[in-house]
C-alpha cells in the first residue's frame, strides 16, 4: 500500500518537474516491449542517461550497453555520433576499436572520437558538442570518481541535452552512483550469453538494472541480448546455455557437426 | 665584438689566456650555439615589423628586403636609424648598410662602417673592400690572394670570362651581385603570405578583450580579401608583436575553407583561452597581424532546402571548435586500413583532415555474434593462461591479479604476421573468443605456434567484448 502511494507521489512530482525537459519528441524505444512498457514507451531523446558498470571487469558490458542505447537513439537517421573518452579510460579499458564497432552494428565512419585529457576536458568537449544539433548521440566516458562531475555539471549536461534534443549517455566506470540530474540511471553487468554450437560465446548479453528514473518508475532488473543485425534488444534465451536436444537424432552428434563455421 | 671590446684589444679568435692577460676582469660565458640561434631567430621575427621579407645571413646577420617599405619609416635613412636605435635599446650594437643588392649591403655592413649607398653607387662603394667580402669560401679567397687579387677593385676591372674559368662561376655570380649588376632575391625565413592584414596600435594593448576585438576586425578585413578571389582559409595565423620585440604566433586550422569573421575570431578566442603557455602581453602589443597561410577555393553557396549541407557545415564547425579548444590531435575519426592485424585494421585520423570518399568496414555474416571486441588494448596486456597444448583454448587466465575461469571459448582464429613488414620476429597469433563464468567476454591470443615458433608461447589479452 505504502509503496503504491510513494510511486503515485513520485509520478505526480515528475509531472511537475516535466517543464525541465522537452516532451515534444517521441522517446526512443529499446525494442523490447517488456522494458519499453515499463518505462513509458522508451527513453526521452533530449536527456542525460547514466550507465554504471557494476565492477571494473564489467566495463566492456557497460560500454556495449551505452553504445547500444546510442544506436537506438540515433535510429535510422545515420547522424554522426560523438564519443568523448578520458585518456585514463583508454589506458584502463582499451581504446575504442573500429572493427569492433562495425561488428556491433555501428558504422565506424560515423564516429567522432574525442580523446580528452581528464574529466574537465571531457565535460567541456561535451558542452561544446551540445551546442551543435547535428549529432545523433553523445557518449561520455569518465573514469573513476571525478570531482568535476558534480551535480552542477550534470545539470549543465542535462540542460544541454534538452536544448540540443540530443541523447547524452554518461558511462561512469569505477564510480558509485551519486545524486545527479540524469533522466535515468542504469547499472550494467555482463551476463552469460546463449552459447552457439561447439560452446562458442554468443550474442552480447547484459544484466541491466534501472536504478532511478525521474518519472518515478521503481527499480527493476532485466536480462537482455543485443541483436546487432536489427539493432534491437532481444529477450534472453530461456534457460542459460542449454541447446534443445534434437528429437530425430542422437543427443551427442558426430564431431564434424559440432563445428561452427568461423567468419 | 663591439667597439668597446675592440678598444680593449680583444678580437675574435683570441685564446682565452691572451684575452685574460689583456683584460683581467673579463667575464666568461660558455658558448651556447642554441641560445645564440634562438636569439637570432627572435631578432629576425622582430624585424617582421619592418618588412615581411626577412632572411638570415649566417648566425649573426639579417637581410631585410625593404623594397616599398622605407617610406613608412620616413625614408631609408629614417628606417636605418630606427632599426639601429631600437636594437641599441634592446642592448645590441648593430652595423647596417643599405644597398641595391643584398650582397652589396652585406659586404658593406660586414667589412666597412656601413651606410646607405645611393642608387647605382654599389660598384664604387665596394671597390676598397677585401675579396672576403664577396662571401665566398676560404679556399678561393686564398687562391685569389695568391694571384695577387686582394680587393674587389682588383676583380672588378678584369675581364670576367677568365675569372670564371679559373675561380668558378660562383665567384662571378657573387661579384656581379656585390657590384650591383645582378639582383639575387633573398630567401625569406618565412614564406611570403599573400593574404594578410595588420593593425598597428598607437598605444600598446594588453587586455585580452581588446586583442580579440582587434582580431575580429582583422578577420573582417581578411575575409573581404579572400572573398574577392572566391577563397576560404584553412589555416590562419595571428602574430602578436610585443612592444619589447618578442613575437608570439598562434595558428588555428579549420575543417573547411572558412571566411566568416566571427567564426575565425571565435576560434582564436578559444585557442587563446586554452593555451597551456598563456599569451603574455608584457608591456602590451603594439601590432597584431592576421594571415591566411593556407587557402582553398570556396565558391559562394546557397543553403539547400533539405538542410543536409547545413548539418555537414554544423559538424565541421563543431570539429573546428573542439580542435581549437582541446588541440587538433585530440579529435579524431576512424579510417580503414587494409590490414588484418587487429591493431592495424583502422587508423585514427585528425577529424580536421578531409575525410576519404567511401570507407568500407568488414562485418561478419548476419546472425553471427560480434567477432571483434569493442575495446582494444594497445599494447596487448600480458596474462597468465592455462591452456591445453599445442593449440587448445585457455581454460583459466589471470589478468590484473584476478583469475577468470573460462566457461566457453571459440578458436583459434589464426592471424599470420605480415611478413613483408620489417619486424623483429613476427609471430603467428591464435585468437580465442572466451567467456568467463560471469558472462564477461574477452579476446585472448597466444603469440607463436607451440614448439614451432616458441617454446613457451606467451598469452595476451587484446580486447574486451560487450
Amino acid at each position: 500500500m505504502q509503496d503504491d502511494a510513494l510511486a503515485r507521489l513520485r509520478r505526480s512530482l515528475a509531472r511537475i518537474e516535466r517543464a525541465d525537459w522537452q516532451e515534444d519528441t517521441a522517446p526512443f524505444s529499446l525494442g523490447l516491449p517488456d522494458i519499453d512498457d515499463f518505462i513509458g514507451g522508451g527513453l526521452p531523446h533530449g536527456a542525460l542517461h547514466e550507465v554504471f558498470p557494476e565492477s571494473a571487469a564489467d566495463c566492456g558490458a557497460g560500454i556495449g550497453f551505452a553504445l547500444a542505447l546510442a544506436l537506438r537513439a540515433n535510429g535510422k537517421a545515420g547522424r554522426p555520433l560523438l564519443w568523448v573518452r578520458q585518456d585514463m579510460a583508454a589506458q584502463e579499458q582499451g581504446e575504442l576499436h573500429a572493427a569492433g564497432l562495425a561488428e556491433f552494428g555501428a558504422d565506424p565512419s560515423a564516429f567522432l572520437l574525442v580523446r580528452a585529457r581528464d574529466a574537465v576536458q571531457a565535460l567541456r568537449a561535451a558542452d561544446e558538442a551540445l551546442r551543435c544539433n547535428a549529432l545523433g548521440a553523445v557518449v561520455i566516458e569518465v573514469w573513476g570518481e571525478a570531482r568535476a562531475l558534480d551535480l552542477t555539471a550534470s545539470r549543465r549536461l542535462a540542460r544541454g541535452a534538452a536544448r540540443a534534443g540530443c541523447c547524452v549517455l554518461l558511462v561512469r566506470s569505477g564510480a558509485a552512483p551519486a545524486p545527479s540530474a540524469a533522466m535515468s540511471r542504469w547499472r550494467v553487468r555482463a551476463s552469460p550469453s546463449r552459447l552457439l554450437a561447439a560452446e562458442a560465446p554468443g550474442r552480447p548479453a547484459f544484466d541491466i538494472g534501472l536504478l532511478r528514473h525521474r518519472a518515478g518508475y521503481p527499480p527493476r532488473r532485466w536480462r537482455v541480448e543485443w541483436d546487432r543485425d536489427e539493432l534491437v534488444f532481444r529477450p534472453p534465451a530461456l534457460s542459460g546455455a542449454v541447446a534443445a536436444l534434437p528429437a530425430d537424432r542422437p543427443a551427442a552428434p558426430a564431431a564434424a557437426e559440432d563445428r561452427r563455421r568461423a567468419g | 665584438m663591439d667597439q668597446a671590446a675592440r678598444g680593449l684589444g680583444l678580437m675574435p679568435g683570441l685564446t682565452l689566456a691572451d684575452a685574460r692577460a689583456r683584460v683581467p676582469e673579463l667575464w666568461i660565458e660558455d658558448d651556447d650555439p642554441q641560445a645564440d640561434s634562438r636569439l637570432h631567430a627572435r631578432l629576425a621575427q622582430w624585424c617582421d615589423c619592418y618588412t615581411p621579407l626577412v632572411g638570415a645571413d649566417g648566425g649573426d646577420g639579417l637581410l631585410l628586403d625593404i623594397t616599398g617599405c622605407a617610406h613608412l619609416f620616413g625614408g631609408e635613412a629614417g628606417l636605418r636609424a630606427d632599426i639601429t636605435a631600437r636594437l641599441y635599446a634592446f642592448g645590441f650594437h648593430a652595423r647596417s648598410a643599405l644597398a641595391g643588392t643584398p650582397e652589396a649591403a652585406r659586404a658593406l655592413a660586414r667589412f666597412s662602417q656601413g651606410g646607405i649607398v645611393p642608387e647605382g653607387g654599389e660598384a664604387e662603394a665596394v671597390r676598397p673592400l677585401p675579396v672576403v667580402a664577396l662571401g665566398i669560401e676560404s679556399d678561393p679567397v686564398r687562391a685569389l690572394a695568391r694571384a695577387g687579387l686582394k680587393k674587389i677593385a682588383d676583380l672588378a676591372d678584369r675581364p670576367r670570362a677568365p675569372l670564371a674559368a679559373r675561380f668558378g662561376v660562383d665567384l662571378l655570380d657573387r661579384l656581379e651581385g656585390v657590384l650591383g649588376e645582378k639582383i639575387h632575391p633573398i630567401s625569406p625565413r618565412r614564406p611570403l603570405v599573400e593574404k594578410q592584414v595588420e593593425q598597428l596600435f598607437p598605444e600598446p594593448i594588453g587586455r585580452t578583450e581588446d586583442m580579440l576585438a582587434a582580431l575580429q576586425d582583422l578577420a573582417g578585413r581578411l575575409t573581404v580579401l579572400m572573398e574577392q578571389d572566391g577563397e576560404g582559409g584553412r589555416l590562419f595565423e595571428a602574430s602578436f608583436f610585443r612592444a619589447d620585440g618578442k613575437v608570439r604566433r598562434i595558428a588555428v586550422s579549420t575543417a573547411r575553407p572558412l571566411r566568416d569573421p566571427s567564426l575565425v575570431a571565435r576560434l582564436f578566442s578559444e585557442r587563446i583561452e586554452s593555451l597551456t603557455d598563456p599569451l603574455d602581453p608584457g608591456f602590451g602589443f603594439d601590432s597584431i597581424r592576421l594571415a591566411a597561410l593556407v587557402r582553398q577555393a570556396r565558391p559562394a553557396t546557397q543553403a539547400g532546402l533539405d538542410g543536409r549541407e547545413a548539418a555537414g557545415e554544423k559538424l565541421a564547425e563543431l570539429v573546428e571548435h573542439l580542435a581549437a579548444r582541446l588541440g587538433e590531435e585530440r579529435i579524431v575519426r576512424f579510417e580503414p586500413q587494409g590490414s588484418h592485424i587487429p591493431e592495424r585494421t583502422a587508423c585514427l585520423r585528425r577529424a580536421q583532415a578531409s575525410p576519404s570518399e567511401e570507407s568500407i568496414w568488414a562485418r561478419s555474416a548476419a546472425g553471427e555474434p560480434p567477432l571483434q571486441p569493442l575495446r582494444l588494448f594497445d599494447p596487448p596486456q600480458p596474462v597468465d593462461a592455462l591452456a591445453e597444448v599445442p593449440d587448445g583454448a585457455p581454460m583459466r587466465f589471470r589478468w590484473r591479479r584476478v583469475t577468470y575461469e573460462v566457461a566457453a571459448a571459440e578458436g583459434p582464429e589464426r592471424i599470420a604476421p605480415e611478413w613483408w613488414r620489417r619486424e623483429e620476429r613476427p609471430l603467428t597469433r591464435d585468437y580465442f573468443r572466451v567467456e568467463d563464468r560471469d558472462g564477461r567476454r574477452f579476446w585472448l591470443y597466444r603469440e607463436g605456434l607451440f614448439g614451432d615458433e616458441a617454446q613457451h608461447p606467451r598469452w595476451f589479452l587484446h580486447g574486451l567484448f560487450a
